[in-house]
C-alpha cells in the first residue's frame, strides 16, 4: 500500500520543531507501524538525512516504551493497542498520516517523536509501593486475596506507564495512571496499612507535574490497556477519606 | 584425524581447572552453613560502601532494592527511560517456586532435580539447589509487595504447570506474570530512590567496565540524551544487564537488549561461559517477511492447553478444519507419551523443526505447525480458556488477524533465551573480584537449556536473596577504602577509549545502515548457529563473520552528533560488540563436540534424534578468555560433578 507521512521533527528540546512530510509508496498491509518507521529511517539514512528518534522496546504492547500521537489520537486508531501493536490494515491505501510525540508539558520532548515521561516515575516513588523490605515477608499462602480481589487489582494493575492518558487528556492530567496504581494497591490486603498515606502522596506529588482531571474520559479510550474511569472514581473517594482518616483508629472497623 | 583437530589452532586451553568455590558439606546445607560463614558488615558501615548496579530488569531492581535497603549506597544505570520498561517485563508465563501447595508431590529437591536435569546436566548443581530453595522466599516477597497473583475462590495462589515438570508449581499474573514480578521490584526500588538510598540513572548507558588493581571499581557510561561521558566508582559493581539473545537480530527479546556491557567487561578480563548454550523458543508466532523487526513469543503456558499437530501428508494444502482428527500427527504425544504437548523447550523445538523440515510445515509460507485448542474448549468451554489465554489469544490475533478459538495458531520455534553469560562463582562473582553478575547475564544455572518459568525465578533469587548476603562476604574486608577517585587515570583512559569509539563511528561514513550489518550478522549466526549445528556450518559462520565486521567498521552509516539523543549511535556500539561476540559464541559451539539442551549439533545425536551428551569429554562449563578481537580466546574449563543427580540420558517418553 501507499502511504504519506507527516512527522515531527525536532533535533533536541530546546530546538524549535515543524513537520516534515515523507512519502512511503511501498508498504507492507502486513507492518506494524514501527516498522513502517524503522522503514523510513532505513530510508532517510540513505538519503543521508538523520532518522525519526522514537522510544520502542517490547514491541509487544508491554513495556509501555512507545508513544505516538498518529493522527491526533494517542496510540492511534485502534482501541486497547499500543503504537506497536498497529497494524497498517488498519489505514486506508492513500492516506496521509500525521504522527507526533505525546504533546504534554509534564512530558518535554528530548528529539522527534520522544518525550521524557519521568514525571509518572515520580508519582511512583512518593507511594506506589508497598513497604515490604526484603526478607520481611510471612508465607505468601497467609495472606488471602479472595480471588475477585485479585482480579480487580491485576485490572489496574496492567497499566504499562505509556502516558497515553495524559497524552490523550486536554489537560493532560495524570489521574488513569495514578489511579491504577492507587486502586491495584489499595485494594489489596497487603496495601492496607499504607492506604491513606499512598493516595495523598501520590495525589499531591501528580498536582505538582500534572493538569486535574474534569473528566473527559479520553484517557480511558486512548489506553491500550483499557483500564476502566471507575478507577479514577475510587481514588477520589479514597483520597477524601485520607483527608478526615483518623489513622491511629484506622484498625477500629465499622 | 579427530574432527576437533582442525580447530586447536583457534583457541587455547588453560592448564588448570577454573574453581566455582562452591562451599563444603551436603547439597542441603551448603548454602545456610555458607550464609553463616560469611563475613557480615555491620548496618553503620554499610553505608560507607557504595554499589554500582546497571541494568534494572528483574535482577538489577531487585538487587538495587534490597542493597538499599540494607543501608548501601547505590548507584544505578539504565539505558531505559524508566526502570520498569526493561526487557523483563515482557515475560508472560509465570515464575517457578517448589511451595507444593497444590500437595503434587513437589519439594526443594524435585525442583533442584528437574532444573539440572532439564539443563542437560551442564549446570552447577550447588548454585541450582540454592536457588531452589530459595524460590519459596521470592513468591512470599512478591506476595507482600501486592504482586497480584492469579488465585482460587478461596484466596490461595493458584498454580500452573509448565513444560519440562510433572507438577504444577508456577505460579503467574494472567500472561503479565513478568510485567508484574518487575512492577513489584520497580516499586521496591523506587521507594528507595525516594529515600535516597538508590541514586536512579536513566537513559544511561554503561560502555566501559573500569578496573583498579584488578577489581572492579567503576563504570564509564554515556547519557543518552545530551551525550556526555561519565565516569562512576564504587566499591564493587554489579551487572544485570541481560541476556544476548539479539545477536540473532531476529528474536523474542526486547529490540534494545544487547551484550555490551557484558561484552565490554570480557573485553576487560572477566570469563564468558558457555555462549553456545542459546534457547529456542517452540511457540512463537512465525516470521512473516523480511521487514520483520522481531518475533512474538506466545507464552509456553499455552502448551498445557493446546495440542501441537501437523497434518500427516507432506504439502498438505488444506485449512486446519478441514483436516479430519485420522489424518492430523500429534507427533509432540505421540513421540513423547509421557510428557506429551509439555517436554522441554529445546526437545519441542527440534521436534518441530523436523516436522517443518519435512515439508509437513502448515500457513502461508509453510513455515509453522498447529498449536490447536479445540479439545480444551470443548472440555473446559470456550470461557475458561478464554479466561486463561485471552491477552496471549488478543494478542496473535492483533498480529496474524486470526483467532485462536476458532483456528489453531500457527507457531514456530525462535531465539528466545541465553543461558550462556558471564562466569559466577558460587557467590556470583566473576572472576574479576569486585564484578557480580546477575540474572540472565550470567551463566549460572541453567546449564544447557532452561526450563519453562525459571528465568524470573533466577533473576529474583540472585538480586533478593544472593547477592545481598554475597556481597557483603566481599566488600567486609575492604572497610576504610575509600572507592577510586573518579579522577584516576584508570577512568580517564576508559573515558577516552569511549570517545574514540564514538568518534570512529560518526566519521566512519560509509554506506550501509547499522541495523543493515545487525540483520546480515543475524542471517549468519541462525543459519549456521541456530536450532542445529554442525562443524560445516560453524566453520562457515567463523569464516563469515570476521569480514562482515571489518565491514561494519569502514562502511558503516551513522549519521549526526554524539551531544544529543543518537540512536543509531547508541546502535552501533551494540551491533559491534555483537561481531564479535558472534564469533565465540560460533567458536564455542564449534568446540563443543557433543549435543546438550539447546546446542544440538547433528554429527551428534541418537538414532531417534535426540541429543547426545558426552559426559567423559565434556561436563564442564567453558568459560572464554579474551585475547584481542580476532585472536585465539583462552578456554577454561570448570569441572562439573554431579553428586545428587545422577547423570543420566534425559528422557521424557
Ligand atoms: C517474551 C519473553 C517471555 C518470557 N517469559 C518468561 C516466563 O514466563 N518465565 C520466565 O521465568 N522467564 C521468561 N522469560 C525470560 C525472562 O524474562 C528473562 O530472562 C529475564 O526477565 C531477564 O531478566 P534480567 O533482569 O536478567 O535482565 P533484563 O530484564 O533484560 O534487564 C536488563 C537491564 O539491563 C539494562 N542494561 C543492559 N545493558 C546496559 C548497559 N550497557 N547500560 C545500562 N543499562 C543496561 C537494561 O536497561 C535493563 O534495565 C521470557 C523472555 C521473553 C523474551
Ligand atoms: S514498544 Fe513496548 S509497548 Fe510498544
Amino acid at each position: 500500500m501507499h502511504l504519506k507521512l507527516r512527522v515531527w521533527r525536532q533535533a533536541g528540546p530546546t530546538a524549535t520543531g515543524a513537520f516534515e512530510s515523507y512519502d512511503m509508496p511501498e508498504v507492507s498491509a502486513e507492518m506494524s507501524f514501527l516498522e513502517l518507521i524503522d522503514e523510513l529511517n532505513e530510508k532517510l539514512i540513505e538519503a543521508n538525512k538523520e532518522p525519526v528518534a522514537f522510544d520502542h522496546d517490547c514491541r509487544e504492547g508491554i513495556c509501555g516504551s512507545c508513544s505516538m500521537m498518529i493522527n491526533g489520537q494517542a496510540h492511534g486508531p485502534s482501541r486497547g493497542t499500543a503504537t506497536c501493536q498497529l497494524f497498517l490494515r488498519k489505514f486506508v491505501d492513500g492516506s496521509e498520516i500525521t504522527v507526533e510525540p505525546w504533546r504534554a508539558g509534564a512530558f518535554p520532548v528530548i528529539r522527534d517523536l520522544s518525550t521524557d515521561r519521568t514525571a509518572l516515575d515520580h508519582i511512583i516513588e512518593s507511594g506506589g509501593f508497598i513497604s515490604a523490605p526484603t526478607g520481611s515477608a510471612p508465607d505468601a499462602n497467609l495472606i488471602l486475596v479472595p480471588k475477585e480481589v485479585a482480579d480487580a487489582a491485576m485490572d489496574a494493575a496492567a497499566c504499562i506507564g505509556c502516558g497515553a492518558c495524559v497524552a490523550a487528556c486536554p489537560n493532560s492530567a495524570a489521574q488513569l495512571f495514578t489511579a491504577a496504581k492507587v486502586a491495584h494497591l489499595n485494594l489489596l490486603p497487603q496495601g492496607q496499612p499504607e492506604r491513606w498515606n499512598r493516595v495523598q502522596n501520590m495525589v499531591d506529588t501528580m498536582e505538582s507535574y500534572f493538569g486535574s482531571c474534569t473528566n473527559h474520559g479520553e484517557c480511558e479510550k486512548a489506553c491500550p490497556k483499557e483500564i476502566s474511569i471507575d478507577f479514577i472514581a475510587l481514588l477520589n473517594k479514597d483520597y477524601l477519606k485520607a483527608q478526615w482518616k483518623n489513622r491511629k483508629l484506622e484498625s477500629q472497623r465499622g | 584425524m579427530s574432527p576437533r583437530s582442525n580447530i586447536s589452532a583457534r583457541f587455547d586451553t588453560a592448564p588448570d581447572p577454573l574453581d566455582g568455590r562452591v562451599p563444603p558439606g551436603p547439597i542441603d546445607s551448603k548454602w545456610t552453613d555458607h550464609k553463616f560463614d560469611m563475613r557480615l558488615v555491620n548496618p553503620a558501615n554499610k553505608r560507607k560502601f557504595e554499589i554500582i548496579v546497571v541494568g534494572s530488569g528483574l535482577a538489577g531492581a531487585s538487587a538495587a532494592a534490597s542493597l538499599g535497603e540494607l543501608g548501601y549506597k547505590v548507584t544505578l544505570l539504565t539505558f531505559h527511560d524508566s526502570p520498569r520498561r526493561a526487557h523483563s517485563i515482557a515475560a508472560q508465563g509465570g515464575i517457578n517456586a517448589a511451595k507444593n501447595y497444590k500437595n503434587d508431590g513437589d519439594s526443594v529437591h524435585r525442583l533442584f532435580y528437574d532444573t539440572v536435569k532439564g539443563g542437560d546436566y551442564r549446570s552447577r548443581e550447588a548454585n541450582v539447589h540454592r536457588l531452589a530453595e530459595v524460590s519459596v522466599d521470592i513468591i512470599d516477597q512478591c506476595a507482600a509487595q501486592g504482586v497480584p497473583f492469579a488465585r482460587e475462590y478461596g484466596g490461595l495462589l493458584d498454580n500452573r504447570s509448565f513444560g519440562g515438570a510433572q507438577v504444577s508449581r508456577t505460579f503467574y499474573a494472567r500472561g503479565q506474570t513478568g510485567q508484574q514480578l518487575l512492577l513489584g521490584a520497580y516499586s521496591a526500588l523506587m521507594r528507595q530512590v525516594h529515600l535516597g538510598s538508590v541514586k536512579l540513572y536513566r537513559r544511561t548507558e554503561m560502555l566501559e567496565l573500569v578496573l583498579h588493581d584488578g577489581r572492579a571499581t567503576g563504570v564509564v557510561a554515556r547519557d543518552l540524551v545530551t551525550g556526555e561521558i561519565r565516569s562512576f566508582s564504587g566499591h564493587a559493581v554489579v551487572l544485570a544487564t541481560g541476556g544476548y539473545g539479539n545477536v540473532f537480530y531476529l528474536s523474542t527479546n526486547a529490540k534494545a537488549s544487547n551484550a555490551s556491557a557484558t561484552w565490554r567487561a570480557h573485553r576487560k578480563g572477566a570469563l564468558f561461559a558457555n555462549p553456545c548454550f542459546t534457547q529456542i523458543h517452540p511457540t512463537c508466532i512465525p516470521a512473516s517477511d523480511e521487514f520483520q523487526s522481531k518475533l512474538t513469543l506466545m507464552s509456553e503456558s499455552l502448551r498445557n492447553d493446546g495440542r501441537v499437530w501437523v497434518p500427516k501428508e507432506l504439502d498438505d494444502t488444506r485449512t486446519a478444519d478441514l483436516v479430519p482428527e485420522s489424518e492430523r500427527d500429534y507427533f509432540l504425544e505421540r513421540r513423547y507419551p509421557a510428557f506429551g504437548n509439555l517436554v522441554p523447550r529445546d526437545v519441542a523445538s527440534r521436534a518441530i523443526k523436523r516436522e517443518v523440515d519435512a515439508g509437513r510445515g502448515v500457513g502461508p509460507i509453510k513455515n509453522g505447525v498447529y498449536l490447536d485448542f479445540a479439545e480444551s474448549i470443548e472440555r473446559l468451554g470456550p470461557k475458561a480458556v478464554e479466561e486463561r489465554y485471552s491477552n496471549l489469544f488478543e494478542m496473535y490475533e492483533r498480529i496474524t488477524d486470526e483467532n485462536p478459538q476458532n483456528t489453531p495458531m500457527r507457531i514456530y520455534p525462535a531465539v528466545h533465551y541465553t543461558m550462556g553469560g558471564l562466569w559466577v562463582d558460587y557467590d556470583l562473582m566473576s572472576n574479576l573480584p569486585g564484578l557480580f553478575v546477575l540474572g540472565e547475564a550470567n551463566f549460572s544455572d541453567h546449564g544447557a537449556n532452561r526450563l519453562g518459568a525459571s528465568a524470573l525465578m533466577q533473576g529474583l533469587a540472585d538480586g533478593y536473596f544472593v547477592l545481598p548476603y554475597t556481597i557483603g562476604n566481599y566488600l567486609a574486608p575492604l572497610l576504610g577504602a575509600a572507592p577510586v577517585s573518579t579522577d584516576d587515570t584508570v577512568f580517564a583512559e576508559a573515558e577516552s577509549t569511549v570517545r574514540d569509539e564514538i568518534k570512529r563511528y560518526l566519521s566512519t561514513n560509509g554506506t550501509h545502515s547499522v541495523d543493515w550489518f545487525h540483520r546480515e550478522l543475524g542471517k549468519i549466526v541462525w543459519d549456521n548457529c541456530g536450532m542445529a549445528r554442525s562443524t560445516e556450518t560453524l566453520e562457515k559462520a567463523l569464516t563469515e563473520i570476521p569480514p562482515l565486521r571489518e565491514q561494519f567498521h569502514n562502511d558503516v552509516k551513522v549519521l549526526g552528533d554524539n551531544e544529543s539523543m543518537n540512536q543509531s549511535l547508541e546502535k552501533a556500539g551494540r551491533v559491534s560488540d555483537f561481531l564479535e561476540f558472534g564469533e565465540l559464541m560460533c567458536l564455542d559451539a564449534l568446540h563443543r563436540e557433543e549435543s546438550c539442551g539447546g546446542h544440538f549439533r547433528v554429527e551428534h545425536q541418537t538414532e531417534d534424534g535426540e541429543a547426545l551428551r558426552d559426559d567423559e569429554n565434556f561436563a564442564y562449563a567453558g568459560a572464554w578468555e579474551f585475547n584481542g578481537v580476532g585472536a585465539p580466546p583462552t578456554l577454561h574449563k570448570e569441572p562439573l560433578e554431579f553428586e545428587n543427580v545422577h547423570l543420566a540420558q534425559r528422557s521424557y517418553k
